[in-house]
């Protein structure tokens, strides 16, 4: 099984299409990786269904970087 | 111009040009789900599917409420599949004079014609999103454009449509998803078949083809917008009036 990290960085990359030696955990989605605002919605759905869980908008728009993505999933799955 | 493994949903589906939406989208080869507000109008879609040996169902869905949206896209996802195809047809009239118009007649036809469009093209967004691909066609009036007495909210609500429909086209247009409007004119449906003689006649005067359109010549324009040749056809409205209004 795979941790947590590894898994938020692959749904970044598949989302974002960049390549996985670009996602640092501080890098953040729409500064350092290019997403737009849609691409923000889109990345928060495909973490909601690999991890199973639900992220409330108002949580959602402060998913700014990988780290923050992360620690949101720990804490919350 | 073929529909084949794509799931369509047809809202108000029971009469008219939903109806003819349905079955011509059905034949294209889409598996077609129609909505009608009660079971009765849910069996007689289904009825009219298997009479043609179509794909399809037919559920209960009020647009006008978000919780049975939601309860209706739950279905046809366990069931079907995510909706790629989604025609907004449902609608109703109040009309009356704005002089006269009571503020449910405005509420009622605001929120059934125009915020049903909003949470039914939200709650199939994700699918389409996910699939790179999205057909929204969502059916207008040629009195969006026009104006007509005695229809303030309808008219406001039907070129509401439009707006939502140019800026959706807008928000979506680079995940392969288009989203277009369909604005028919006078169509031989129980919603024109209201007017009396005297109106009937006097629309007939201003219409080149001089005669009421068919269902099947809007669903016709509607099945060409859902397929892969309208690719390219984004944001816009097309008219199907017989010439009685060109923009």
């Amino acid at each position: 099984m795979s941790t947590v990290e590894e898994r938020v960085k692959k749904i970044v990359c598949e989302q974002l299409g960049v390549k996985e030696s670009e996602v640092q955990n501080s890098s953040s989605f729409v500064e350092d990786l290019g997403a737009d605002s849609l691409d923000t919605v889109e990345l928060v759905m495909a973490l909601e269904e690999e991890f199973e869980t639900e992220i409330p908008d108002e949580e959602a728009e402060k998913l700014a970087s990988v780290q923050d993505a992360i620690d949101y999933i720990v804490a919350h799955t | 111009m073929s529909l084949e493994g794509k799931i369509a949903l047809v809202t108000g589906a029971t009469r008219g040009i939903g109806k003819a939406v349905a079955l011509a989208l059905a034949k294209e080869g889409a598996t077609v789900v129609g909505t009608a507000t009660s079971a009765s109008g849910a069996e007689s879609i289904q009825a009219a599917f298997e009479a043609e040996g179509f794909k399809g169902m037919g559920i209960v869905m009020n647009v006008a409420e978000p919780e049975s949206i939601d309860q209706g896209l739950k279905k046809i996802i366990a069931e079907l599949g995510a909706p790629l195809i989604l025609v907004n047809n449902a609608g109703i009239t109040r009309d009356n004079l704005l002089m006269r118009m009571k503020d449910d007649e405005w509420s009622s036809v605001v929120d059934t014609n125009l915020a049903s469009v909003f949470r039914t093209s939200k709650a199939v967004m994700r699918g389409m999103a996910k699939a790179r691909w999205g057909r929204i066609i969502n059916i207008s009036s040629v009195v969006a454009g026009m104006g007509n007495p005695g229809q303030v909210n309808y008219c406001a609500a039907k070129a509401g449509v439009e707006g939502l429909t140019r800026s959706l086209a807008k928000e979506m247009g680079n995940r392969g998803i288009t989203a277009n409007c369909v604005a028919p004119g006078f169509i031989d449906t129980d919603m024109t078949r209201k007017l009396d003689d005297a109106q009937r006649n006097a629309m007939m005067e201003v219409i080149p083809a001089g005669r009421f359109g068919d269902p099947g010549e809007v669903a016709a324009v509607v099945a060409f917008l859902a397929s892969d040749a309208a690719g390219y056809v984004t944001g816009d409205t097309i008219h199907v009036n017989g010439g009685m209004y060109m923009g």
